[in-house]
């Protein structure tokens, strides 16, 4: 007993002195990023799947930071909703100083902070929140590393025109990465040659979509479009299954956000066969995809896949960690936005990547992918490779 | 089949299949709020659990799907005994505020909690093979898992009917929702009867759950994302009634097709439309007591 009191009191005057003494000599400088991400509401599956991403690269490259650089990451909860997220970032910015803000799921979170950051000063770059091509001109502090939806519905819409399909039909989720999809799958289409016969916006928070399916189905076009956030993909695919639209002869077709490679296993054989185009696929041969892949396995294991999100958080890691070092840590926005502005990264995962120095957006490949079944499992196979593709709305809509 | 009769079937068979679930889940939030007059928000998570149960049990442990389905009504009926013991008992015509503040507590404990057991992934439910084609009625063929849903949500609506109607202990509920002094004065256990019928109403969530799995997918937010419409199946059929959440399931499920079929841009908002209208039309629900 009295022994045991003891080893207790020491235990205590020990941490007493931890608390009390004095930070190490050599000057220390903290680097403090505000990291808004949605951990709650409807997309918070994809947030996990994007943190996941960042604590990953964080363990693996901390040791690489200069000496006496510290960064400081401070999670904040958007719970999907645009009014906290711009809520959040605005305590980040007046309580916290943070030099920086990253992160954001949504692209309406985006727009809602976008603006603060004009005002306060502090740079914003989106790592994960596609939607919104005109979001970079809201502010001159936004950049954006993951992709834009018209780099990829435009491409897409192009190439199922060329498959001679006529009739299309466009079915998005009502929120703006899914207006942008729509419009821009619409542009490639008919530029192509096609013709929309119809177009439905289904609610963001959407339990079933036999009824909206079944509409399409009836409807019969050549090709129908989707675009639903990732989160909602099996749904959709288990209503396409129940509704037998690729039996009745309806071709289908979407970005990435369709066909997740973490969600494929759970999708059975319905999709087999569908193309789409994205940014990332897991089956992508490239050696740095090679290397991520294996520190993921190392990490997680079989608990998780990662996927197109997990990637763009993690080259938005990849990016603020080379500002840390060019800069030693010490950077005013204007630095920041200045370095971020043509930085690039010709070794991601995705392949070669770089942030437009003209519209802070990214500038990267659009892949064409088939889902195949390579080794018995699921995989979006990349058949053909656009290079280096901007974002076409900005091309189309030149700054006034 | 013309276009517009072919219509009208799509939208009666998955209206009808939504509802289903629907009804199934809510069934047991309308007895015990009848009943005990008790505000359970949390109801959808024993409908959560049960989905959770069934797609571990098929998944991990190669359970097929309709002994899954029954261990899943099993485990939540089981489950719900010591919650409601512990918990809900003392809060028994109690404030309401308090009720709805312990009961949407638990909604975000079980948010939590799911996610750190099963992570942030939807959980998928592959339905086994003879319900993953379809069934040609000849006229026109239907995919066979919401065929099975409908026929199962069918079936233990007249057994519940039944029970309700021509037992002794549907008797006691009935007595009990419409007068619970004068039930307990004539000798009727009314605390074994609310411990009875809500492990009953449980069980026929976490069934629920477990069934539409593949409908409402089923992910650590759950309970809450759907609660507005296990509440509006509610409010709309009448506390305490069994046949009232199911006309009020049908009108939902059905309508909630309907609109979302033919006036896809308005299909989210009509819902709640409807549900002001016969709320303003009958305060109480289309079947609940003055």
């Amino acid at each position: 007993m009295r022994y045991g009191r003891s080893v207790v009191t020491l235990a205590l005057a020990a941490a007493a002195v931890l608390v009390l003494s004095p930070p190490p000599a050599a000057a220390q400088t903290v680097v403090k990023i505000g990291n808004i991400s949605s951990y709650s509401g409807f997309v918070a599956q994809a947030a996990d799947q994007a943190q996941k991403a960042v604590d990953l690269y964080v363990k693996e490259h901390e040791k690489e930071l200069p000496p006496g650089v510290k960064l400081e990451i401070i999670r904040r909860d958007d719970t999907s909703n645009p009014e906290v997220g711009k809520r959040l970032a605005q305590e980040l910015i007046t309580r916290e100083h943070v030099q920086l803000l990253t992160g954001v799921i949504l692209s309406p979170v985006a727009a809602a902070i976008a603006p603060l950051t004009a005002e306060a000063k502090v740079p914003l770059l989106i790592s994960i929140a596609a939607g919104g091509s005109a979001i970079p001109r809201i502010s001159p502090y936004v950049a954006r590393v993951s992709f834009t939806l018209w780099q990829q519905g435009y491409p897409i819409g192009k190439w199922a025109a060329e498959q001679g399909w006529k009739k299309g039909y466009t079915a998005v989720s009502d929120f703006i990465p899914g207006h942008d999809s729509e419009a821009s799958f619409t542009k490639g289409f008919t530029d192509g040659g096609g013709q929309i016969v119809g177009a439905v916006r289904i609610p963001p928070n959407n339990p079933d979509f036999a009824p909206f399916v079944q509409r399409i189905r009836d409807a019969k076009p050549d090709v129908v479009f989707f675009w639903i956030p990732s989160t909602q993909a099996t749904a959709l695919v288990n209503a396409v299954r129940d509704v037998g639209l690729r039996e009745a002869g309806i071709q289908i077709t979407s970005t990435q956000d369709l066909l997740p490679d973490e969600q494929l296993p759970a999708m059975g054989d319905t999709p087999l066969g569908l193309i789409t185009s994205g940014n990332y696929s897991t089956a992508g041969v490239r050696p740095a995809n090679a290397t991520f892949l294996a520190a993921w396995r190392r990490e997680y294991a079989d608990a998780a896949i990662p996927n197109f999100l997990s990637v763009n958080a993690w080259d938005g890691m990849v990016a603020i960690f080379d500002l840390l070092k060019a800069t030693q840590g010490k950077f005013t926005a204007d630095e920041a936005m200045g370095f971020f502005k043509g930085w690039q990264n010709p070794d991601s995962p995705r392949g070669p990547i770089m942030i437009d120095p003209e519209t802070r957006d990214i500038i990267q490949n659009v892949y064409i992918r088939r889902l195949e079944k390579p080794d018995g499992k699921l995989a979006n196979v990349e058949i053909a490779t656009i290079p280096m593709v901007k974002d076409p709305w900005k091309q189309l809509n030149p700054p006034k | 089949m013309s276009g517009a009769l072919s219509a009208a079937v799509s939208i009666g068979f998955h209206g009808l299949a939504f509802a289903m679930v629907l009804y199934l889940i809510s069934v047991g939030l309308s007895v015990t709020m009848g009943l005990m007059g008790f505000v359970n928000l949390a109801h959808g998570v024993f409908a959560m659990v049960g989905g959770y149960v069934v797609t571990s049990l098929m998944s991990r442990f190669g359970v097929p799907f309709l002994p899954a389905l029954l261990a899943a009504a099993v485990a939540v009926a089981a489950a719900s005994l010591p919650i409601e013991r512990l918990l809900y008992r003392r809060l028994y015509g109690g404030d309401e505020l308090d009720q709805v503040l312990l009961t949407m507590g638990l909604v975000f404990m079980s948010v939590a909690a799911a996610t750190y057991v099963w992570g942030p992934l939807q959980q998928p439910l592959q339905p086994p093979a003879w319900l993953s084609g379809a069934v040609d009625l000849g006229f026109r063929s239907f995919p066979a898992y919401r065929s099975f849903l409908i026929l199962c949500g069918a079936a233990l609506v007249t057994a519940l009917w039944l029970g309700i109607e021509r037992t002794r202990f549907g008797a006691q509920v009935r007595a009990s929702v419409d007068n619970l002094r004068m039930a307990q004065s004539v000798g009727i256990d009314t605390s074994r009867l609310f411990m009875t019928t809500f492990a009953l109403g449980s069980g026929l969530a976490g069934l629920g759950g477990g069934l539409g799995a593949d409908l409402l997918a089923i992910n650590p937010g759950y309970a809450l994302q759907n609660l507005a419409y296990f509440l509006i199946v509610v409010a709309v059929g009448g506390l305490g009634s069994i046949r009232g959440p199911f006309i009020a399931a049908l009108l939902l499920g059905v309508a909630d097709s309907g609109f979302k079929y033919l006036l896809p841009e308005f299909g989210a908002f009509f819902i709640y439309a409807l549900t002001m209208a016969i709320l303003l039309w009958r305060p109480r629900g289309l079947f609940g007591r003055a």
